[in-house]
């Protein structure tokens, strides 16, 4: 090897074999450590998704043809699909931002033992079921639930709201969900903006506001932007909350492959929509990192 | 932006901080003048950082008044006192460039693209960071860092300027290099300059006045020679300096050790808990013969001798008091005559060098 090049005394050259040996001795017991998480890799994750994804080139007869393609793109009700699971996740998003960023900030600001109390009250609903929130969104927001219950009895309406089994509903039930995706990359960001730094604004002349916009903020975007792509990307390709709360009249590109499995079971059909889900937050990731410049913020 | 701008002197009278039933300042009163370097020193927790933080604005006292030039700014929020200002932390934004980081007060204050890069380019030549504007602050070294905060403070030219134990962050031979050249600086920038650290020999070396803090209070302000060589107690004399003290009696004012009474030029200062002889070890004379009858006799036993490099410390067991540290030199004038461990040796301790203080300032 190169590192005992230059060397010309016979003292400097002892032992080189038998610790260029210990160096590949080392090299393969780590390698070794590594084959069972890379095989379950493989195995799991690769192998079905290749497989799925190989699907949707073949036709119900078994041929190999790009239909399933062609079907998506020409087809109103499959486009439709796409801008409504779009547009859901904007929404989402940008409703999570507006609640997450106020949220993270106070939390941030706030001394350890209190934020990790209040911490708490993020993460028990993260850890707690799906599927057990959502029908306890249903509880609250259907026609008789107790929400609409409570503000008919109090005077503020006269008519139970609609706020279940619709789009509303929806949103309401996944931002709830999707909320500690954004919270947890963005309050740890925060947290570790050194609040000297703010002061340092404030001290030279920058008013609290815009101490907070011109140094705060972009200190707190690397965070912002996980947290934004979680929520994105997670939102594009979420199936109970939008099954449940929606009641059939929102349909989800998740909703769609499900139902294009269970109702038509064309598999090719769905896998098409599947490859295409999962180019689609490949895409997002990729244009994100573009404008945003995801590698320049997280600066070492 | 010329050099129009005149410093200020600042006027502290009776600030008071309590944090629960601790106070952080205990009616603390300090005028500083137009131009000084005036260094807050003291052991932390003493209450420098407080008060400093008063000073920027930062954190509000309970009672008193802060006043630069004529106008009190007490309820003044920072952002509007015009200071200057430098973190121990340096505090430099991450996502700037070195020259949008020097500019930034000036962007705030709506100062022209041009000018401001003028600016930012003559204050980081200040700094001798000439041609560094485009950096990244991830690529520079602890001391370019500091030298950026410092540009940064500087290029608005404030009348004013705060630094919270700028150096204390740097390794010894970097921060000695730029106490001196701060000090430098200082002369050069037309500004008042308030400057807390917790190292002795950093307040010595760079201020005019010295304010010794301790337990929220000021115990002592002058220049660093008078601080040295006259403590007003013996918490000042002990914290500033190397020393080695003995309790001693005072009585119709003059103070005895053991039995024997001690010549001092200058008056013994009144105080509580009795009276201390503070010795610098370097003050000490090493006698060949007999002590001369003008001086206090310390002489006593060689109980060891530590080589130190650029001194020598002799440790001498005082007949009656107690130890004794005296420093020589570790050339050879100093070491001519040095007796060796266990003999004797004559000590002088001339009046002009002997300090007595109280336990307590009153």
């Amino acid at each position: 090897m190169s590192a005992v090049e230059g060397y010309e005394s016979a003292e400097a050259l002892q032992n080189v074999s038998t610790l260029k040996s210990e160096n590949h001795r080392e090299r393969r017991t780590f390698l070794g450590l590594s084959m069972p998480a890379v095989l379950v890799v493989l195995v799991v994750v690769f192998l079905p998704v290749l497989w799925l994804s190989s699907l949707s080139f073949f036709n119900a007869a078994g041929e190999l043809s790009s239909e399933n393609y062609a079907r998506i793109f020409k087809s109103e009700l499959y486009l439709r699909t796409f801008v409504v699971t779009f547009q859901i996740s904007v929404a989402v998003t940008v409703i999570c931002v507006l609640v997450g960023y106020p949220l993270c900030y106070w939390l941030a600001r706030m001394s350890d033992r209190n934020a990790a109390i209040l911490m708490v009250f993020v993460l028990v609903p993260f850890w707690t079921s799906v599927l057990v929130r959502t029908y306890a969104w249903l509880v609250l927001l259907q026609r008789n639930g107790i929400i609409n219950e409570s503000m008919i009895s109090m005077g503020i309406i006269d008519e139970p709201l609609q706020l279940a089994h619709n789009l509303t509903g929806s949103i309401i039930g996944m931002v709830h969900i999707m909320l500690p995706f954004l919270v947890l990359p963005l309050y740890a960001t925060m947290r570790s903006v050194d609040t000297d730094l703010v002061r340092a604004a404030v001290g030279l002349g920058s008013s609290p506001r815009g101490a907070f916009w011109r140094v705060f903020f972009p200190m707190s975007l690397p965070g912002l932007f996980a947290g934004i792509v979680l929520v994105f990307i997670l939102s594009l390709g979420f199936f109970v909350t939008p099954a449940l709360l929606g009641g059939g009249r929102v349909q989800m590109l998740a909703q769609r492959i499900e139902s294009t499995i269970t109702i038509y079971s064309n598999w090719g059909a769905a896998s098409a929509l599947g490859v295409v889900l999962l180019l689609m937050a490949l895409l997002m990731i990729w244009l994100m990192n573009r404008v945003f410049g995801l590698d320049k913020l997280f600066m070492r | 932006m010329s050099s129009a701008t005149q410093s200020l002197p600042i006027e502290i009278s009776s600030l008071c901080k309590a944090y629960g039933s601790v106070k952080a300042l205990d009616d603390v009163s300090l005028n500083i003048a137009a131009g000084e370097f005036l260094t807050l020193l003291g052991p932390s927790g003493s209450g420098k950082t407080t008060l400093l933080m008063a000073l920027a604005g930062f954190s509000r006292p309970d009672s008193g008044s802060i006043r630069f030039g004529d106008q009190e700014v007490i309820a003044t929020p920072p952002h509007k006192r015009g200071l200057g200002m430098v973190f121990q932390s340096y505090a430099l934004f991450p996502f700037m460039t070195v020259a949008e980081n020097v500019a930034y007060p000036l962007k705030i204050r709506g100062v022209s693209k041009s000018d401001q890069k003028t600016h930012a380019e003559r204050a980081l030549d200040t700094v001798q960071l000439g041609g560094y504007g485009d950096r990244r602050i991830t690529q520079l070294s602890g001391g370019q860092r500091q030298r950026v905060a410092l540009a940064r403070a500087m290029v608005f030219e404030p009348q004013i300027i705060l630094m919270d134990e700028p150096l204390s962050a740097l390794d010894k031979q970097l921060r000695e290099h730029m106490q001196i050249e701060l000090k430098a600086l200082h002369q050069k920038l037309d500004a008042t300059v308030v400057y807390v650290t917790h190292d002795q020999r950093e307040a010595l070396t760079m201020s005019d006045r010295i304010a010794v803090v301790n337990h929220g209070r000021i115990e002592q302000v002058e220049t660093p020679e008078r601080l040295y060589r006259q403590p007003s107690s013996f918490f000042v004399a002990d914290f500033v300096g190397e020393s080695v003290s003995l309790p001693v009696k005072v009585a119709n004012d003059t103070a005895q050790l053991g039995e024997r009474a001690l010549k001092s030029d200058s008056p013994i200062a009144q105080g509580s808990g009795g009276h201390r002889l503070v010795i610098r070890p370097e003050l000490l004379e090493v006698t060949s013969g007999a002590v001369p009858e003008t001086a206090n006799d310390l002489s006593g036993h060689v109980h060891d001798i530590i080589y130190q490099g650029d001194s020598v410390l002799v440790i001498v067991q005082h007949d009656s008091a107690g130890q004794i540290n005296v420093r020589v030199p570790a050339n050879r004038a100093g070491q001519t005559g040095l007796p060796s461990k266990g003999e004797r040796i004559g000590l002088a301790l001339h009046p002009e060098d002997t300090i007595i203080v109280p336990e307590h300032a009153s």
